[in-house]
């Protein structure tokens, strides 16, 4: 092939000349699409709003979650709404208990369910699709194979199931989350594996005799971190989603500890003698929360993966 | 063709006895066995109960008696707690009522979502567009258990059209509430994966050919676009099929409709485990079912598809 010279040489002098503009990096390039997202920062902005409510909403709280209020109980549709005079600012459930207090503890345990059980989900999930692509062949078809037939398994059942069976714990609650939601995350980071497994710089590492456990941990794994971040942020709030979905049917966490979905179910027990805020304020922070995830995974997703738009 | 479903059948029935094995299994290896109560039973009385239920014998016949019973008769035993009754007379009683709005809600959620993804694609960046997105995105944060105490609250307790919940033999006031607090999510969810394999379609070759020669719009969409851009819409058929089976629980419990979801939480709370088994393996042969003729349907309607 015939170069154009003089073409190669203005190109080369230009290089010359930026040398020393700083380079941008794939993470800066990440975060300013993140940053220049909309939907992303408000996103971002409401799970900040959340965390913090759920960490220091507490200290402002006049009540504590298991006291009861004896000069509302049992005149709580007209005396147990919100009201800042008594301390109850978001009113108190149908026993008189402070639905402030109620709320703070409630968004605690549904983020740290969330969270965990992505963390959970997620280490499984990109240990066992990590491990499945890079063995590849008659290893990895029978792997994914067991993914596929796991799949197709009505996972909520199984884990009602577990749950009864072992107790409704927290650490239950957690371990079959978990458990359950790593399948998704397994063939994501499988695929991810399969076209990293190839290039040149693991084959160099293959070449020089780095065990495989090793190529996988230092290799493989750091490259996955982008795609890792996006589903984790996205998992959270389906975990945050089943959660509910438990404990709105009353087989969830137990009290005295609540939840959102158990606070949302209260709630719902509830409207027919007019308490709508015992739904109402759980229902808000559900909501912001899960679109607070919903919004930060897809900014996350758009700014880490710019060619899957 | 023939091959493709018997090779997914092949793994269809595998699935099914992973299922019944490892439910029976995790049921066995639970702490307490089902007779456990707060008031301790006299051991003979508890030798003799596990003799009637057969739980005496060792755990390998008692599942091959277990499947064998489900396979020959479709018999999944009585049930631990109600002494009369049998899994399948439970089973029976609210399996209709099931299947009734669940299929209800399955058409409404596909023939909605897909119409409402349809249009928001042909005319992409309109108001009808900006609606279309709006819905999809609101309903990811509406599940069942959100929309169905929101629907009481409107329809119910303040408009006073619709009743709070019952049955009545599927009249029609009774099965709305239902079948809207089951689909929507999956309405939106569809109405956004139409949306955008359609704006995808719509570029593709084929498509401007058909223009070019002159078809009415009309035609184009729906003979030529439709098809080829329901194929990402198919495969999370599957899925949502799966999500209104476990949302018919909370249907069931919130709106007293009677039916299966009830049987399956009242054995929970219960610790009725024959129920629960019950109901589990029947969900699951459900799904792996639909799983099954889904990808049929898929491999079918998409030529690419190797058998």
């Amino acid at each position: 092939m015939v170069v154009n010279q003089q073409k190669m040489r203005a190109l080369s002098d230009r290089l010359a000349e930026d040398a020393d503009s700083p380079g941008r990096s794939l993470w800066a390039d990440a975060r300013r699409r993140f940053l220049a997202n909309r939907a992303a920062m408000t996103g971002l902005a409401m799970l900040v709003l959340v965390t913090l409510f759920a960490l220091f909403g507490g200290t402002l709280a006049q009540w504590s979650n298991e006291e009861l209020d004896y000069t509302v109980m049992g005149m709580v549709a007209e005396e147990g709404g919100p009201r800042l005079d008594n301390g109850h600012y978001f009113g108190t459930d149908e026993l008189g208990r402070d639905l402030y207090a109620r709320t703070v503890q409630g968004t605690q345990v549904s983020l740290l369910v969330g969270v965990v059980g992505a963390l959970v989900a997620v280490s499984v999930g990109t240990l066992y699709g990590a491990v499945a692509g890079y063995a590849g062949g008659r290893v990895d078809n029978a792997m994914m194979r067991a993914v596929d037939v796991l799949m197709s398994i009505p996972y909520m059942f199984v884990l009602i199931l577990i749950l009864v069976m072992y107790g409704r714990s927290m650490t239950a609650l957690f371990v079959g989350l978990g458990l359950i939601s790593w399948l998704e995350m397994s063939r994501i980071v499988r695929g991810q594996t399969l076209s990293l497994k190839n290039r040149e710089f693991i084959e160099a590492a293959r070449a020089t005799g780095v065990p495989a456990a090793t190529i996988i941990r230092r290799h493989i794994l750091p490259n996955l971190a982008g795609v890792i971040a996006v589903y984790a942020t996205l998992l959270v709030p389906l975990m945050i989603l089943t959660e509910s979905f438990i404990s709105f049917l009353g087989l969830g966490v137990q009290e005295p500890l609540t939840s959102l979905g158990a606070l949302i179910s209260e709630g719902a027990g509830t409207i027919a003698y007019g308490t709508i805020w015992q739904l109402g304020f759980p229902l808000l922070f559900f909501v912001l929360t899960l679109f607070g995830f919903f919004f930060v995974g897809d900014g996350l997703r758009d700014a880490l993966d710019p060619k899957d738009r | 063709m023939l091959s493709y479903t018997l090779k997914r059948l092949a793994i269809a029935i595998p699935t099914l006895l992973i299922l019944i094995v490892v439910s029976f299994v995790l049921m066995h290896a639970a702490p307490g066995g089902p007779f456990t109560s707060e008031r301790e039973l006299p051991p003979e009385v508890l030798a003799n109960l596990n003799a009637k239920y057969g739980l005496d014998q060792p755990l390998w016949r008692q599942i091959v008696t277990y499947v064998w019973g489900i396979v020959t008769q479709f018999d999944f035993g009585p049930s631990f707690v109600y002494k009369d009754r049998t899994v399948n007379e439970i089973i029976a009683q609210g399996f209709p009522v099931t299947l009734t709005y669940g299929i209800l809600s399955f058409v409404v959620a596909v023939v909605v979502g897909v119409t409402l993804g349809v249009v928001a694609a042909i005319r992409q960046n309109t108001v009808a567009d900006y609606f279309a997105v709006g819905v999809s995105i609101g309903a990811q944060v509406l599940p069942n258990f959100v929309m169905a105490p929101i629907l009481v609250l409107v329809f119910t307790l303040w408009l006073g059209w619709l009743p709070g919940g019952g049955w009545q033999g599927g009249q029609w006031q009774y099965v709305i509430m239902p079948v809207i607090a089951l689909s929507t999510s999956f309405m939106a969810s569809i109405a956004r994966i139409t949306r955008s394999s359609m704006l995808e379609t719509l570029t593709m070759n084929h498509i401007r050919t058909a223009r070019a020669k002159g078809l009415p719009e009309r035609r184009v969409i729906l003979r030529h676009a439709l098809k080829p851009a329901m194929l990402p819409v198919i495969s999370y058929l599957g899925p949502a099929f799966v999500g209104m089976i476990t949302g018919s629980v909370v249907v069931d419990v919130y709106f007293s409709t009677g039916g299966i979801g009830k049987a399956f939480v009242d054995s929970a709370l219960n610790r009725d485990y024959a129920v629960m088994m019950g109901v589990t393996i029947l969900m699951g042969a459900l799904t792996i079912l639909f799983n099954l003729v889904v990808d049929i349907l898929y491999g079918w309607i998409d030529p690419k598809i190797r058998y």
